[in-house]
């Protein structure tokens, strides 16, 4: 049989999908368009010829779209590769991989949203979409523009290589190491599982106004989890890395970092009890818990839930919501991280966000709509999970800034109290304010020390009450490690967060009633 | 693509596969239309539509295995996939469990109509969806002075789907869902602006609800919301109300899985034929309810599905074993997953458990929290309404629950005759002795 490579496999999914039938516009296109030692995002003519389009098919697109009128119509195009390779019970066993591609169609009158997407990029089927998506509006036809402006973004996430050219034989040694170091960690590890996923999107925007945009968009996450087992009890636990990185942000340091830390989260876990249950000082660990303020604020600043006047924080812009020291960013630039994002879902530039500075609450989350209905600047929160989802606000990282304490300081102020220091998934119910967040584990803190580990409690409390609570940020600044995704409306992105350490007076842990 | 055109191309596809170098080959095809609707403040909010595709191959070459999905699924496009999938399964290690389930399993396919393809579906008009999500939203809008915001909706979705086996298994579906309901905010007169739903998802169009119950169900959760606040934690019984059951019971199923006892994360290892509950707990997988949200014949392997027992009075009957998981731990396959899950159910009515407690809490939601497989410890966030002597007293959110899932599920003392039928949970309201509540 012919040996085939990896790369030439990816590639399939990227030129398959394209038309074949209409010449001269739509052809295969290898992602050999993209190709530079440097991986980057490439020029609109790669992207033209990636997706198969150019601006005469756009146009057309558009004219169908905005034909019974419409304020705007945008068109995303997108196409994401991505791949999964797994390794348990010692072996490289397993490979997942899945090729996405297909373009929306959006349609706005007023705050209406009329959507379509299609997975065949074919004049004729774009044109199909866009009619559907045109029936929100209900008034004469609007004309598309004349001409297009290539709209050019700064670059957050350079890689070294594109992900679909790095071979799997290439990713494999890197699961096979963690699995070594796990296993050397600690006697007491029984089983061991690795994953490494990575992917590659390619998105192309064109709206209404003239705006064409693109980007590359690469995610990986790399994670470890192992049980281990001490005198018939047994323990879980695990350990990621992610960001919006290339291969060589897994060096050796960081992948024997995976195993390690694998291991003494789960171990830790032995000699762990339950808090009392009720309320308490809580004091929580610089990094990801930021999950408080992606709970705690960062959905009830999402401009839609205000616009709709369903936030508990809809009536307190401008208003103190926190102490001085306490300034709260949503930050789509931050270097490599997850959430950071060149240009958002609709084409507008990222930026740095500030929901609260210096206790004051300050700016909502904004998508296109919800900046109209404002009449404000976009904020570049406008994401979707995908060329299927109709776009919304929605928060990329979201973090604290550092504050005046130090971390000891913090720890030594608390009597009785808890220590917070790995996560797993929180919720918010953004009218009422309730949020949650699941501590994995951490510690008590008794009489102004860390004491005995602690592991699976819940945490909830009210959002505006929490912020208030907020009596001691740490000198401290850390984003999250491992890799988030964000749920809402059904669609997931891929988020970041970040606190340094940070005191809160008085918040429900569940517990045990003494 | 018709049915039959999806069949040829499925076969089409394994017998691409196996030309390609692969030993055998699965391939599932699924295509789907989906349709919603989104009202608010009298305006249509949202409106949206496609069709959409996935073709989803697996493959098991040389020992060798990898699954490999993609949405283009024209024959030229596939052919280069299809080649390249089964070459860079070569570079992953041998596993000498993978093969596609024994062909035994695949015998004894129950015959039955499930009922779950509404055949009227083509006949719902653009004008109808858009008409039930405006009536909700009237409806619920007009229920109180006090809600602020009403999101009303209306979906549908047909899909069709094939899988062909290269050890001769074949199967199709064809199925339509509709759903239809609203999210209900209200002000509390304070700060706060609690909220509630009301859903339901059905087979059949003719099947969902009135608008008059959707509205008015969702506008008074909401409005019975009003006024929540945390108590003293503290040992209280407490209801679990039917819709959000599933949320509990399902904190079972990872554990029960043969991927969870074969990597020794499961706190049910060792207990199969034990007590693992009360005696008053029987859950059983039945894929044959005419009409049911997870009904079917045939599971995601193409294994033949019976009605089982999983759990009969707090018996734990039986775990759920997939092929390759059941190889590895030398048990024979049995569905790793579930149609619909329902219960032996009890005598009483919600209203019954609430006027039986004399001191207690009704959950009417979770959020948040989290369960840990390996151990069974539990930690949730709940929202609900505190009742004393059989009433109602006040509405309460902010506080925890937590314990080991063995004790919770050894405290349940009855269980309702309620089950939530817009699920494939069918489960009823349950009332537990002496949980852990964690408030001020």
């Amino acid at each position: 049989m012919k040996e085939i490579t990896r790369r030439s496999f990816l590639k399939a999914g990227a030129g398959g999908v394209v038309i074949a039938s209409i010449p001269g516009i739509f052809r295969l296109n290898p992602l050999a368009a993209f190709a530079s030692p440097a991986a980057g995002k490439g020029s609109l003519a790669d992207y033209y010829e990636h997706f198969g389009v150019d601006e005469a098919v756009i146009r057309q697109v558009m004219a169908a779209a905005l034909e019974k009128g419409g304020d705007y119509c945008d068109i995303f195009f997108q196409h994401s590769i991505s791949s999964w390779i797994g390794l348990e019970d010692n072996v490289v066993d397993r490979a997942y991989t899945n090729v996405d591609f297909g373009v929306g169609i959006r349609v706005i009158e007023g705050e209406q949203t009329g959507y379509s997407f299609t997975e065949e990029i074919s004049l004729e089927s774009m044109k199909l979409a866009a009619k559907t998506a045109a029936n929100i509006a209900d008034q004469s036809k609007t004309i598309p523009p004349q001409a297009f402006k290539f709209h050019d973004t700064p670059d957050y996430y350079p890689i070294e290589t594109l992900w679909e050219d790095v071979k799997i034989d290439r990713k494999i040694p890197y699961l096979q190491k963690i699995n070594d170091r796990v296993f050397a960690g600690d006697s007491r590890v029984i089983k061991s599982k690795v994953w490494f996923n990575d992917e590659s999107s390619y998105i192309l925007i064109a709206n209404s106004e003239g705006k064409i945009v693109c980007d590359y968009q690469p995610q990986t996450r790399v994670s470890a989890s192992c049980t281990a087992e001490q005198n018939g009890k047994r323990e879980n636990n695990g350990f990621n890395l992610a960001g919006r990185q290339g291969i060589e942000f897994f060096t050796p340091d960081r992948v024997n970092r995976i195993g390690d830390e694998a291991v003494r989260r789960t171990i830790t876990l032995f000699d762990a009890v339950k808090p009392e249950a009720g309320e308490m000082e809580v004091v929580l660990a610089a990094g990801s818990s930021g999950i408080l303020l992606h709970e705690a604020i960062g959905h009830g600043m999402e401009a839609d839930f205000n616009r709709k006047n369903i936030s508990i924080f809809a009536d307190k812009i401008n208003k103190p919501v926190a102490e001085s020291f306490v300034s709260i960013v949503d930050d789509g630039t931050n270097p490599n991280i997850r959430g950071s994002l060149n240009v958002d879902d609709e084409g507008n530039d990222s930026e740095v966000t500030y929901l609260v500075e210096n206790g004051i609450l300050r700016s909502y989350l904004h998508d296109r709509i919800s900046a109209q209905h404002y009449k404000v600047k976009p904020t570049g929160n406008g994401r979707r999970q995908s060329f299927r989802h109709i776009p919304m606000p929605r928060m990329r990282n979201t973090y604290m800034l550092p504050g005046p304490h130090g971390k000891e300081e913090i720890i030594k102020t608390v009597k009785k109290g808890l220590y917070a220091e790995s996560f797993t998934n929180g919720q918010v119910f953004i009218g009422a304010g309730d949020f949650t967040f699941y501590v994995k584990s951490g510690f008590l803190i008794e009489d102004g020390k860390l004491t005995k580990p602690v592991k699976d409690v819940n945490i909830i409390g009210n959002g505006p009450n929490v912020l208030k609570n907020i009596v001691m940020v740490g000198d401290d600044p850390k984003l999250a490690e491992g890799g988030w995704t964000c749920g809402k409306n059904g669609q997931r992105v891929p988020v970041s967060q970040g606190l340094p350490t940070v005191k809160v007076s008085s918040i429900t842990v569940g517990g045990i009633s003494s | 693509m018709n049915r039959k055109e999806k069949i040829e191309l499925a076969r089409w596809s394994v017998e691409f596969a196996k030309k390609s170098g692969a030993d055998e080959a699965a391939v599932d095809l699924y295509q789907s239309r989906d349709i919603e609707t989104e009202f608010r403040e009298g305006k249509l909010d949202q409106l949206k539509e496609s069709t959409q595709s996935s073709l989803s191959l697996t493959l098991y070459v040389n020992n060798r295995y990898s699954n490999h999905s993609t949405n283009d699924i024209r024959k030229e496009s596939l052919k280069q996939f299809i080649a390249e999938a089964v070459s860079m399964t070569g570079y992953l290690s041998e596993d000498l469990f993978r093969s596609l389930p024994d062909p035994k399993y695949y015998e004894g396919r129950k015959e039955i109509d499930l009922k779950i393809n509404d055949s009227n579906y083509e006949k719902v008009t653009s004008e109808q969806r858009v008409d039930i999500a405006r009536e909700i939203e009237a409806i619920a809008a007009k229920q109180s002075d006090k809600i602020i915001s009403c999101s009303a909706g209306y979906s549908d979705s047909h899909g069709e789907s094939v899988k062909v086996h290269s050890n001769g298994f074949e199967g199709e579906r064809e199925s339509t869902s509709f759903s239809a309901g609203v999210e209900v905010t209200v002000e509390d007169g304070q700060s706060g602006r609690p909220a509630d739903w009301c859903w339901a998802t059905v087979r059949f169009f003719d099947e969902l609800p009135s608008a008059e119950f959707l509205a008015r169900g969702a506008a008074e959760r909401a409005l019975g919301k009003i006024g929540q606040s945390k108590m003293e934690s503290g040992q209280f019984d407490m209801i679990v109300e039917n819709r959000s059951v599933r949320r509990l019971l399902y904190s079972l199923f990872g554990p029960m899985r043969a991927s969870s006892l074969q990597q020794k994360n499961s706190f049910l290892e060792g207990k199969l034929g034990e007590k693992i509950a009360s005696e008053k707990l029987t859950v059983i997988d039945d894929p044959f309810i005419i009409k049911g949200l997870g009904s079917r014949t045939f599971d995601g392997e193409g294994l033949a599905l019976k009605r089982r027992a999983l759990i009969e009075k707090g018996v734990l009957k039986t775990y759920l074993v997939d092929t390759y998981y059941g190889k590895k731990l030398g048990m024979e396959p049995n569905s790793g997953s579930t149609g619909n899950v329902i219960m032996e159910y009890g005598d009483k009515s919600k209203d019954e458990l609430i006027a039986a407690m004399e001191k207690g809490i009704l959950v009417t939601s979770f959020i948040g929290g989290n369960s840990n497989s390996t151990t069974g410890d539990f930690s949730y966030g709940i929202i609900g309404k505190y009742v004393e002597n059989g009433k109602i007293v006040k509405p309460v959110n902010e506080m925890n629950i937590s314990g080991n899932l063995v004790d919770l599920m050894n405290q349940l003392e009855h269980v309702g005759n309620d089950p939530y039928m817009y699920s494939s949970f069918r489960l009823p309201s349950l009332y537990f002795k002496d949980v852990q509540f964690s408030g001020i």
